[in-house]
């Protein structure tokens, strides 16, 4: 049991099985198991198209410090069962120094996975279950994974209590004493992780999905109307919400679909409720025309978007980044409006509060870009620091005669009338208007209301937030959105190999800040672009916004296999 | 609006903004803003509690012509904007305006999911069966036959009959008007708003440049024969056998209306973060 694995910083685990076999379960009680005891961590999940069944692996990473990064390949693969293996096993890298873990009765390892030339340790896991009333194969796997990972009886059979209690105390007892087994079944296991921590962690962690985060953030930042339209894998944002909204007297609407959601939404924004709606690629291509009126009537309304593979049905529950393209440029006619991107599951709650700040703040539609990877990953995180933006809409507060609704201000930003205020009475109008709000077709007005409407995006401060920048060097590594977490541990192995990497990571992705960008590219020689698109859209796009003062270069895949940090690493070093 | 003011009775022409509108002379939309208004100002509402949404098309420009709050959206997702802005606010009076083709056509899917919501706003339709915009093609309630560059001949299709749909999708208060009688359409507009749920108000209101054969309405309209029924199932049959030109509240339903939130307020706050602690 001394055998060293895997660093002591981090250790990766895959846990597989066909549907019902419980694969989620075990890597969902590991991970909250491992998170009490104070691990850091994420845990990703890769499934097939199944409603409900169907293959299934549970991704763990956990790490002594916090990151969001995958790693280049997984310690430990443990398989229930190999039913189907093959859809996914592309997912899960190994390499010679890892171990598959299977069910000595579950037949041999699937050639996809033993090529890899990994250990194969064959258990009777099946056949232990059921030395147990009612043991189920899962909890032997969680048993032998929670002695791979030295966690402590106590914290295990305390969380399973929390989790399982209301089954009843003889489903959590047949629970712990097959976990009991499965313990002993890894007797001969080497320990792959051991942290030096002394005792749970106390109190400070959190166990979050990107999409739980988004809707928190979206309440922090003043949501209190939604309207939805489910839609794979944005529906976890819209269902944390339904029941988090009636809490703070808010409320949500379920609509006929997404042209419907989005409209129910400017209809309550323009109402004076800061309003949201999430959903995916194809929702975003049906919204695209009444975003389009949010801009034109400004009113302000936040999309989260939680991309997927596309075009078309594509892939809906695997990751991608190609909606970038839809977000920025997909209205028609010359539309400013706000995109945003966060980087991380708990960033997803700093971006939603943000971008709910800027679409206020700014009376235009922000759509927050998130992906499949980060929100319906599981991150273990610290708790959130409490910010507050001083979000607040600019709005009419006394009615006045001859009241211009669009009335061309040198912020840009005029102030709102909302429904109920006397004497602010006007039409909110996707034609093009006049200051008051009368449809017109002069230049002039046009002219005038196109300034108005770019010129508040382009002048407002975005402070920091715009970009995360860390580290410095004549390298950098130009990324957005959930490929951060892999561009970031790559940038830290680089310094370690003595090569200075930058990281650019950029949240605000429209309207772009050139001054900003410039400033974060002062010395820089060469560039990486690192995305997961097919068609390196984010490449394109840095290329057709930014001055670049440096040699660009793309790294781009399209999902379902994710950008893992050693691939980066390699790019660069063998950039020459 | 301050309590003095508010004692002065309004008057149907004070709910109107002056913008003068862009519609044919003789468009049968001229009396139904004229009938809105007098609606308005029968029941006193507050011009600032009132909002009137609409889509695209020619009675769609009806929001700028009145002195309330108004909403001119995208083509045929009006009853999705006043839905949206009805349940963020409830205590207004939300009224959705539109001709045929928007709300049946292009807007058909959220016609049917609004009467089945049941919340609490009147959709009022001009329904001229044309697109007079886009000057002059069939629209849903076009005859099969009638002759337009766009389908010569005709669409050969059978019109849609809103009222049937609307019935049958649940719609609360149903209800044929013909902008000829004004002071008919008032006292059908005043009803709807007053009716709880979702009310629909179908309005013959005649295009006079590409249906000049509209004119004829004047001549085929008449009085409902029989009193409004509750009982939908009397109403369906009533609607299914009716040649489309019986004028007068419909169905009168008792369905309880979409539960609304009475309190849309940014300011209360709730800590989430136990929920996320491991």
């Amino acid at each position: 049991m001394t055998q060293e694995l895997a660093s002591s910083r981090s250790v990766s685990i895959a846990v597989a099985g066909s549907g019902g076999a419980g694969a989620m379960t075990t890597g969902n009680l590991l991970f909250d198991v491992a998170a009490k005891q104070g691990w850091f961590g994420t845990l990703t999940r890769t499934l097939g198209p199944q409603i409900r069944g169907g293959e299934a692996a549970a991704m763990v990473r956990l790490t002594t410090a916090p990151t969001s990064s995958p790693d280049d390949f997984f310690h430990v693969l443990l398989a229930i069962d190999w039913k189907n293996v093959e859809r996914f096993a592309a997912e899960i890298p190994l390499t010679s120094d890892s171990i598959i873990i299977s069910d000595v009765d579950g037949g041999d390892v699937p050639e996809v996975i033993s090529r890899s030339g990994a250990k194969i340790v064959q258990l009777p896991i099946a056949k232990t279950a059921k030395q147990i009333k009612q043991g189920r194969p899962n909890m032997i796997a969680l048993g032998i994974l929670a002695e791979m990972v030295s966690l402590p009886e106590r914290t295990l059979s305390d969380m399973l209590e929390k989790k399982l209690g209301r089954k009843g105390q003889e489903a959590v007892q047949s629970s712990l004493d097959t976990i009991k087994l499965g313990r002993e079944l890894a007797a001969d296991l080497p320990v792959v992780a051991k942290a030096d921590f002394e005792q749970p962690a106390p109190g400070e962690r959190m166990v979050i999905s990107g999409n739980e985060a988004a809707g928190w953030g979206a309440i922090k930042g003043g949501i209190r109307f939604v309207a939805a339209y489910p839609i794979t894998p944005a529906t976890e944002v819209l269902e944390w919400m339904s029941s988090a909204l009636p809490k703070l007297g808010g409320s949500l609407v379920q609509a006929e679909d997404e042209l419907s959601s989005i409209n129910m939404a400017i209809g309550g924004s323009y109402g004076g409720i800061p309003s949201l709606t999430a959903t995916s690629g194809p929702g975003l291509a049906l919204m695209t025309e009444s975003i389009g009126l949010a801009v034109a009537s400004e009113v302000p309304v936040v999309i989260v978007n939680v991309m997927r593979g596309g075009p078309s049905t594509g892939l809906p529950t695997k990751s991608e980044q190609s909606d970038l393209n839809i977000a920025i440029y997909g209205l028609h006619g010359d539309a400013p409006h706000i995109v945003t991107a966060p980087m991380a599951v708990e960033d997803c709650l700093f971006t939603a509060q943000w971008s709910v700040h800027l679409a206020e703040s700014l009376q235009a539609p922000a759509i927050m870009l998130s992906d499949q990877f980060m929100g319906q990953a599981r991150a273990a995180v610290e708790k959130p620091e409490e910010i507050d933006f001083g979000t607040k809409r600019e709005v009419l507060t006394e009615g006045v005669e001859g009241y211009e609704r669009y009335a061309v201000t040198d912020s840009g930003v005029s102030p709102m009338a909302i429904p109920g205020l006397p004497g602010g009475q006007y039409t909110a109008d996707g034609l093009e208007h006049s200051p008051t709000g009368t449809p017109s077709t002069q230049d002039a007005h046009h002219a005038e209301q196109m300034d108005k409407r770019l010129r508040k995006l382009t002048e407002f401060d975005y402070a920091d937030h715009w970009a995360a920048i860390e580290g410095d060097g004549d390298i950098a590594i130009v990324t957005w959105g959930s490929t951060t977490g892999a561009a970031r541990e790559a940038a830290e192995r680089l310094r370690e190999f003595g090569i200075n990497a930058k990281l650019i990571a950029i949240r605000l992705l429209s309207p772009v800040q050139p001054e900003k960008m410039a400033a974060a590219l002062a010395g820089v020689e060469k560039m990486l672009v690192v995305e997961q698109t097919h068609s390196a859209q984010f490449f394109r796009y840095v290329r057709a916004q930014y001055d670049l003062p440096c040699q660009a270069k793309a790294f781009n895949r399209a999902g379902p296999i994710i950008i893992r940090p050693g691939e980066i690493v390699n790019e660069i070093k063998n950039w020459s | 609006m301050n309590q003095a003011a508010s004692d002065i009775a309004l008057v149907a022409s004070d709910y109107k903004s002056g913008l003068k509108p862009v519609w044919c002379p003789g468009c049968g939309d001229y009396s139904v803003l004229q009938a809105l208004t007098k609606a308005m100002a029968s029941l006193a509402l507050k011009p600032e509690d009132v909002a009137v949404i609409s889509g695209i098309g020619c009675s769609s420009r009806i929001p700028a012509y009145t002195s309330t709050y108004g909403f001119h959206g995208v083509h045929g997702r009006s009853l999705a904007l006043s839905t949206g802005l009805k349940v963020a606010r409830p205590e207004l009076t939300v009224i959705c305006t539109g001709g045929d083709g928007d709300g049946f056509s292009i807007g058909g899917n959220h016609f049917m999911h609004a009467c089945r919501r049941n919340v609490d706003i009147t959709y009022i339709v001009m329904d001229n069966q044309v697109y007079g915009m886009t000057k002059g093609q069939a629209s849903p309630t076009t005859d099969p036959f009638w002759d337009s560059a766009l389908t010569p001949g005709g669409t050969g299709v059978s019109p849609f009959h809103p009222l049937v749909i609307a019935l049958a999708s649940g719609a609360n208060f149903l209800g044929r008007a013909f902008s000829g009688d004004p002071k008919g359409t008032a006292a059908m507009i005043e009803e709807a708003i007053q009716h709880p749920g979702f009310s629909f108000v179908q309005i013959l209101s005649p295009c006079v440049t590409y249906r000049p054969d509209q004119k004829d309405w004047r001549n085929k309209v008449r009085p409902a024969p029989v009193e409004a029924t509750s009982d939908p199932a009397r109403a369906a049959r009533r609607l299914m056998t009716d040649d489309g030109f019986n004028i007068g509240p419909l169905y009168r339903g008792e369905r309880e209306p979409f539960k609304l939130n009475q309190n849309n307020s940014s300011t209360e706050t709730y800590d989430f973060t136990g929920q996320f602690e491991v």
